[in-house]
C-alpha cells in the first residue's frame, strides 16, 4: 500500500491525477503538465515534495562525519543556513543517492534525501556512524511544498509567518532560514528562483491552499521531471545509482577532491576513474530530427552504439525534445539515437537548456 | 453523462472509426484516450499506402509522459495521413473526435466493422476500466 502524504486530501479536492512514486501516491498532475511546466516558467508553481525525508544529523561529530560521508565537502559551508549539493558514494564510488545538506550549527546539519532510496539511505547513514558521536533523526513530521517560479517569492513571502519574513527576504541563493519549526531554502529543483518549504504537516494543508488563493498553481511529477530535465539537473535512479560514479554521470563538479588528505567514502576509486581517459562522457543531447528522445533509447555514432539515453522527454520551454546520455568519451558534436527502429540524429548540446525562464542553448 | 459520440464505431484499444459510406474510415483516439495520455506533443503517421491489417500497430502518440501505440481496427490501405498534427499534435488533446482525427483507411473488409463497439458499448468498457 503506497503511503500518502498530509496533502493527500488537498490533492484530491484540486483534481489531481495519482500516481504511485517511490513508494508514495503522488499527483502526477492537476490536468495538463504541460500548463503547469509554464506556469513555473512564467509565474509561480507549487509541488508537495513532502514524500522527501528530511534528516537531522545532530551532536560533536556531525562535522566529521559528513566529511567523510559525503563526495562534497560540508568544510565549505562558513555560514549557517548554506545549503550544499553532494552525492553520497558507496566504497565502489557508485552513487547511493544525492542530496542537500544544509549547515545551521557545527553540531547540527539537515539533509533532504530521496523518497524511493529513504530506508537504503537510513541503513547506510546508521551503518556509517558507527565510530562518531551523533544522532540521526528522520524528521517524518515534516512536510515540504516547494514553490517555484519568477514570482514564486513574491507569492509565497507574504504568507510566511510574520517573525520569519523579513529573515526569509533576506535568504540568498542556495540558503535557508529555520524559525518556529519552519525551515525555508531559497533552493529548488526547477532552474527558476523560489523556495523549498519545510513545515510542520498540521499546518501544511492550510499553506498549500493560502498559496493556490495567491495565484500558485498546483503541480505534479510530471510538470517537476521536465523542469529539472530542462533544468539540467540530474534524476537519481535514471541518471545515477549505485553502479555509476558521479564522474560518468556529469556531477564530476559536486566532488570536492581538496583537501587531498580527507578520505571521503569512494574516494580512491574516483582518484582512479578521474585520469582515465576513456571514462564515459554524461551529455545533454537536442534531438534535431522528429520524435521524442525517451529512456533507455540507444545511441550511436555511424554503425556504432555507444550509450543510451538516462532520462529524455518533451521540452515544453524549447518546444523540441531533449535528454541526458551516458556515451564513450569519443562522442562528436552529433549522433543518432534509435527510436522505434529508426536512427534519428541528435546534436551533443551542453546542459542545462532552460535557466530562469530562457533557453540556454541555440536551436 | 457520455459525449462519446453515437455515430462512431470504437476499439477495445481505445480508437474510434467513423464510416465515411464510400468504403473509406475515418480513424482517430477517443477522448478518454488523449485524456489518459496527457499533453501529445508528437504524432508518428504511417506512410500513406501501406497495407494495414486488423489490431496491428500503425502509429504511435506520443504525450509528455510518454509513447503509445495506436492500431489499426480495420483491415486495408492507409490513404491519408492527418498532416496538421506534425505541428500541433495538441489538436488530438482539443478535438478528439474531429479535428484530432489521425489517418483514414480504405477498408479491405467491411466486416472488420461489425465487430466494434457501439458508443454504449465503449462508455461501458470505459466505466469498467475506471
Amino acid at each position: 500500500m503506497d503511503k500518502q502524504t498530509c496533502l493527500y486530501e488537498s490533492h484530491k479536492t484540486m483534481g489531481a491525477r495519482l500516481v504511485p512514486f517511490g513508494g508514495w501516491e503522488m499527483p502526477l498532475h492537476y490536468g495538463s503538465q504541460k500548463e503547469e511546466h509554464h506556469q513555473v516558467r512564467r509565474d509561480a508553481g507549487m509541488f508537495d515534495v513532502s514524500h522527501m525525508t528530511v534528516v537531522d544529523l545532530e551532536g560533536p561529530d556531525a562535522r566529521p562525519y559528513l566529511r567523510r560521508l559525503l563526495a562534497n565537502d560540508v568544510e565549505r559551508l562558513k555560514d549557517s543556513g548554506k545549503a550544499l549539493y553532494s552525492c553520497m558514494l558507496n566504497e565502489q564510488g557508485g552513487v547511493v543517492d544525492d542530496l542537500i545538506v544544509y549547515f545551521l550549527r557545527d553540531d547540527w546539519y539537515r539533509m533532504v534525501v530521496n523518497a524511493g532510496t529513504t530506508e537504503k539511505d537510513l541503513a547506510w547513514l546508521n551503518k556509517q556512524a558507527e565510530d562518531f558521536d551523533l544522532q540521526i533523526k528522520p524528521r517524518r513530521d515534516l512536510a515540504m511544498i516547494a514553490v517555484q517560479g519568477p514570482n514564486a517569492r513574491e507569492k509565497a513571502l507574504p504568507l510566511l509567518p510574520a517573525e520569519m519574513r523579513e529573515n526569509v527576504t533576506a535568504l540568498k541563493p542556495f540558503n535557508a532560514a529555520p524559525a518556529d519549526g519552519w525551515f525555508i531554502a531559497r533552493t529548488g529543483y526547477t532552474g527558476e528562483d523560489g523556495f523549498e518549504i519545510m513545515l510542520p504537516e498540521n499546518e501544511a494543508a492550510g499553506f498549500w491552499q493560502a498559496l493556490a488563493d495567491a495565484g500558485v498553481a498546483p503541480c505534479g511529477l510530471g510538470a517537476r521531471d521536465t523542469l529539472r530535465l530542462e533544468a539540467g539537473m540530474n534524476l537519481y535512479g535514471s541518471d545515477m545509482d549505485e553502479n555509476v560514479s558521479p564522474l560518468e554521470s556529469g556531477l564530476g563538479w559536486t566532488v570536492a577532491w581538496e583537501p587531498a588528505e580527507r578520505g571521503f567514502i569512494g574516494r580512491d576509486v574516483l582518484e582512479a576513474q578521474r585520469e582515465d581517459k576513456e571514462k564515459r562522457r554524461f551529455v545533454g543531447l537536442l534531438l534535431t530530427g522528429r520524435g521524442v528522445l525517451r529512456n533507455h533509447l540507444k545511441i550511436f555514432s555511424g554503425d556504432t552504439e555507444i550509450g543510451e539515453i538516462t532520462s529524455g522527454g518533451f521540452a515544453p520551454t524549447l518546444g523540441r525534445s531533449i535528454a541526458f546520455a551516458r556515451v564513450s568519451a569519443g562522442i562528436g558534436e552529433t549522433c543518432d539515437v534509435e527510436i522505434r527502429g529508426k536512427r534519428v540524429a541528435a546534436q551533443v548540446v551542453k546542459a542545462p537548456f532552460v535557466r530562469n525562464g530562457k533557453a540556454c542553448i541555440s536551436l | 453523462m457520455s459525449d462519446t459520440p453515437s455515430e462512431l464505431r470504437y476499439a477495445k484499444s481505445h480508437e474510434w472509426v467513423k464510416n465515411e459510406g464510400d468504403g473509406t474510415v475515418t480513424i482517430g483516439i477517443t477522448d478518454h484516450a488523449q485524456e489518459l495520455l496527457g499533453d501529445l506533443v508528437f504524432v508518428d503517421m504511417p506512410e500513406v499506402g501501406d497495407n494495414v491489417e486488423a489490431g496491428s500497430e500503425c502509429a504511435v502518440v506520443e504525450s509528455v509522459k510518454a509513447a503509445s501505440d495506436i492500431y489499426s481496427p480495420v483491415s486495408g490501405e492507409i490513404i491519408v495521413v492527418n498532416k496538421a498534427l506534425d505541428d500541433a499534435p495538441e489538436t488530438i488533446n482539443d478535438d478528439a473526435f474531429g479535428e484530432g482525427w489521425i489517418f483514414k483507411v480504405k477498408i479491405s473488409d467491411a466486416a472488420d466493422l461489425d465487430g466494434l463497439l457501439d458508443a454504449a458499448g465503449y462508455d461501458a468498457l470505459v466505466a469498467e476500466d475506471a
